[in-house]
């Protein structure tokens, strides 16, 4: 597959202080590869880097086979970026902003006219196209952002935290529409929902400290959690003690986690020891003794919590880099 | 270039989307006139000519085109839309000169619109209207300068005010180079030569030979060279301080 968005050894630093050391990437098309790192991680860094605007200090980064340092304008042209807060210029009407990217894109007559159409549409903009845009909401602000974006029906867009302010409804809108573009197009997003991960990704990077650290599908990724494939089990107070011992017993179980589950009830979580599936043990277990379970499932792994034991080694807590 | 024209309009219909710069054209042609007519004793004089008028200019121009370019960098990297701008396909070299040109013929306009001066001293007399053509090429000339020079250090700062008074002090500094009271005052200290070299750079001694009513090719080639020379510092400053 051909990598729309390449970056090798991507470093900036800023004084003594290293923003993002030595980041690899590829994202071709059909791709979307999400962006995740704790503030101040590098995330943004890196995409002011691969979307042209900072220059790095080692490393380089192409668009579509464009370097975008030594060949902006082309690489530029194949690029749609939503930035970091979305700026926008706000004494201008929705419609005279979008005008003026339109021109700067090249579009321009009929083909300006349907280019801004068809952002519009997608975007859900066309209600507050005469409004200036600082009397916008912020839903509407990012929307105005991501339309900009679109406008030129780019190959690459990097969108970074597209969905940030967003409510619910409007998140959930933003994720359709980015399903709906990804076919044809090479998506970076930069996210810390890691929801957002599950719903539109078809990859996730995690960065901290400025260093890529796991680069791979969301559920590869889960896969990572030490909960992956565990089985929780819910049964009778009376029963937890041996059932808790029966349970650690098992050749391929690693340890058994106890927590409350109700006034009778106990809710145990027998982990993997190596990963594996283990339900078929414990519902052998379960036959046998005779327990009377309430509910039964197996665990797939959190992303929250790989991504957690990623970013704050040693259970350190975050912020001190 | 087709973007340096987008450039241009989008900046130039900025200046009026707001009232200030309705406001901003009557204060200059309200002062513009009053410095004519009581303090250069436009009518006192008796002579058919506008120097009385155009004598003012460097030191109306000192306070009001910094006021014209102080926001074209600074605000674009105070709300962060610099990012959005620059990720454009567009070359820094295209928006330095779209932003320039905007805010040049912003101030040409204001310029342009003293003209009832002009017809005032064809009726009361008859001027030398080749001087006073060349007075308003001097003046356009001398706009440019001072916005060029307001173009780079707005791109030095966030701060709109900061870029405001460091584009009125670095005028000023370059205006009294060459204007008479200082010379002296420098005479003793400092070689001539250099003080020729200095008044040489001044932008005042060029526009008083302009307004002489010499279009003299040096004088062309001084505000040209000045104009270029700081939009290209202006296209360096964005470029190594647009992210900060």
């Amino acid at each position: 597959m051909l990598a729309l968005v390449a970056a090798q050894g991507l470093t900036k630093r800023f004084d003594a202080h290293v923003a993002v050391d030595r980041v690899d990437l590829e994202v071709g098309a059909g791709e979307v590869l999400g962006f995740l790192g704790p503030n101040g991680a590098g995330k943004s860094t890196t995409m002011k880097m691969i979307a042209g605007f900072l220059t790095p200090s080692e490393g380089r980064a192409s668009i579509c086979g464009h370097d975008v340092t030594e060949d902006p304008i082309p690489a530029r042209r194949n690029l749609g970026y939503l930035p970091e807060g979305a700026p926008l210029y706000g004494d201008m009407t929705a419609g005279a902003f979008l005008a003026f990217v339109a021109a700067m894109r090249g579009l321009s007559g009929r083909r300006g006219r349907a280019a801004i159409g068809l952002a519009v549409e997608r975007t859900d903009l066309a209600e507050v196209l005469a409004q200036p845009i600082d009397t916008l909401s912020k839903g509407f602000k990012r929307r105005v952002g991501l339309a900009q974006a679109l406008l030129h029906d780019p190959p690459v867009l990097i969108l970074d935290e597209p969905t940030d302010g967003l409510d619910p409804n409007q998140k959930h809108e933003m994720r359709a529409l980015i399903r709906e573009i990804r076919p044809s197009k090479a998506i970076v997003i930069s996210t810390h929902i890691l929801e957002e991960v599950d719903a539109v990704c078809t990859r996730a990077a995690i960065i901290a400290d400025g260093r890529l650290l796991a680069d791979a599908a969301p559920g590869d990724l889960a896969s990572w959690s030490p909960l992956h494939n565990a089985v929780s089990l819910t049964l009778g107070a009376r029963f937890a003690d041996a059932a808790a011992a029966s349970l650690a017993g098992l050749d391929r179980v690693e340890t058994v986690q106890r927590g409350p589950a109700g006034p009778d009830a106990a809710r145990l979580t027998a982990l993997s020891r190596d990963g594996g599936p283990i339900l078929a043990d414990v519902g052998l277990l379960i036959q046998a003794h005779g327990w009377e379970v309430e509910d039964l499932r197996t665990e797939t792994g959190a992303l929250d919590d790989v991504f957690r034991r990623m970013t704050q080694p040693d259970g350190e807590a975050p912020g001190h880099g | 270039m087709a973007s340096v024209a987008h450039v241009f309009r989008r900046e130039f219909a900025g200046y009026f989307i707001t009232p200030v710069a309705y406001v901003f054209i009557v204060i200059f042609l309200a002062l513009a006139a009053a410095l004519t007519f009581y303090v250069g004793a436009f009518f006192e004089r008796g002579r058919a000519d506008l120097l009385s008028f155009f004598q003012w200019h460097p030191w109306i121009y000192l306070f009001f085109m910094p006021a014209i370019s102080m926001r074209l960098w600074a605000e674009e990297r105070k709300t962060g839309t610099i990012e959005l701008f620059l990720t454009l396909p567009v070359s820094t070299a295209a928006a330095v000169v779209g932003k320039f040109l905007a805010a040049w013929v912003f101030a040409g306009l204001a310029l342009a619109l003293t003209f009832p001066i002009w017809l005032t001293v064809n009726y009361l007399g008859e001027p030398d209207n080749g001087v006073v053509v060349a007075s308003y090429i001097g003046s356009f000339l001398m706009a440019g300068a001072y916005l060029a020079i307001g173009s780079c250090l707005s791109a030095l700062t966030r701060n709109q005010v900061i870029a405001f008074v460091l584009t009125v002090t670095v005028c000023f500094l370059f205006n009294v180079m060459g204007a008479g009271a200082v010379q002296p005052v420098l005479g003793d200290a400092v070689p001539a030569e250099l003080l020729e070299t200095l008044s040489s750079f001044s932008l005042l001694s060029h526009f008083n030979n302009i307004v002489k009513g010499v279009i003299d090719l040096r004088d062309l080639a001084y505000y040209a060279l000045t104009i270029g020379v700081w939009l290209a510092a202006a296209a360096i400053t964005v470029d190594l301080k647009k992210a900060d």
